[in-house]
């Protein structure tokens, strides 16, 4: 019997233990954190662009994915800027004016984010040449060969 | 025979990523998301009052006068419970302190003051994180030092711990 009664404590505060991982807000969510636009077009760009923000709260999902209320916020800002008749460009822009290149999962070349470009022409030149160097050689031999 | 000695470079290139992969997972991984607006002025923004004890927040209280701290947090969020003495410690060393709280209701600004105590002058309520965004923050707590021109001089992510609290009156003297 005790010991039952030690086991259903025990219980209990298992079931209360996690509590405090439930720090989040009990708001509702913005307007159009959850909301698509009216207009199909309009609600396929934000889209596309919801696709491509990175979750500052979340970071390696997008604010499309993310269930964090923050990333609510962020698709409200993304929608109300889109139905203003900003462009999706302007508004990757205003966010990374904010909080740098790192919120956009679309790259652009910048002083940080050459290489990523560089890189892969540089490899395809080496590979070029090499093979051209190889294959040539080897017709080469053919041709002396015959 | 000279060329066979290139056969392994593929191989040690291959361990050197994998050495490297192996260095990276033991270091430490930086969490925040730093805001870019830094010596950015604040943004235009009015914020209504986050309960009927204070005023709200808007740029135009940050104009003017002494350097300032904007504090960026939420009842419901518990850091902010563990910064609430040193913002008083601030508040005493006669710092003044605007707050933002973040998707928060009035009843709930009004206990979490009433429990922890208020070192703010006000506190403006962002119901959908828009000044937030705006000034780059990416979290709650954060305390931002504005000058008295309105223009962003310092972030500080994460609550203000007792070792912060000389820094951020060295960057408010630096904002001066």
């Amino acid at each position: 019997m005790i010991r039952a009664g030690f086991a259903l404590v025990l219980v209990v505060l298992a079931v209360l233990l996690p509590r405090p991982l439930a720090a989040q807000d009990s708001m509702p969510p913005a307007p159009y954190a959850y909301n698509q636009l009216e207009d199909p077009r309009l609600e396929a760009e934000a889209a596309a662009l919801m696709q491509t923000l990175r979750c500052l709260k979340c970071q390696s999902q997008s604010i499309a994915d993310s269930d964090a209320p923050m990333a609510g916020d962020m698709r409200h800002q993304v929608r109300s800027r889109i139905l203003a008749g900003e462009s999706p460009e302007a508004i990757r822009a205003w966010l990374i004016a904010r909080y740098g290149d790192y919120v956009s999962y679309e790259p652009t070349v910048s002083a940080t984010t050459w290489p990523l470009f560089a890189i892969p022409v540089l490899v395809i030149a080496i590979v070029a040449g090499v093979l051209l160097r190889r294959l040539g050689k080897r017709r080469n031999d053919a041709g002396e060969a015959a | 025979m000279k060329n066979r000695i290139w056969l392994w470079a593929p191989l040690a290139l291959f361990a050197f990523f994998a050495g490297l992969a192996g260095y990276m997972l033991t270091q430490e991984k930086d969490q925040f998301v730093e805001s870019t607006m830094i010596g950015q002025p604040l943004p235009d923004f009015a914020l209504d009052p986050a309960f009927e004890g204070l005023p709200g927040a808007a740029k135009a209280d940050f104009v003017g006068g002494q350097p300032r701290l904007l504090n960026i947090w939420a009842s419901w969020c518990l850091p902010c419970i563990a910064e609430a003495p040193q913002l008083e410690a601030l508040q005493a060393q006669g710092v003044e302190i605007v707050g933002i709280a973040i998707r928060d209701r009035p009843e709930d600004v009004a206990s979490f003051l009433a429990r922890h105590g208020n070192p703010y002058t006000r506190i403006g309520s962002d119901r959908i994180s828009e000044v937030q965004l705006a000034i780059g923050s990416s979290g709650v707590p954060e305390t931002f030092v504005i000058d008295a021109k309105g223009v962003i001089r310092y972030q500080h992510i994460g609550d203000i711990r007792a070792e912060d609290v000389p820094v951020l009156l060295a960057e408010l003297e630096k904002a001066r």
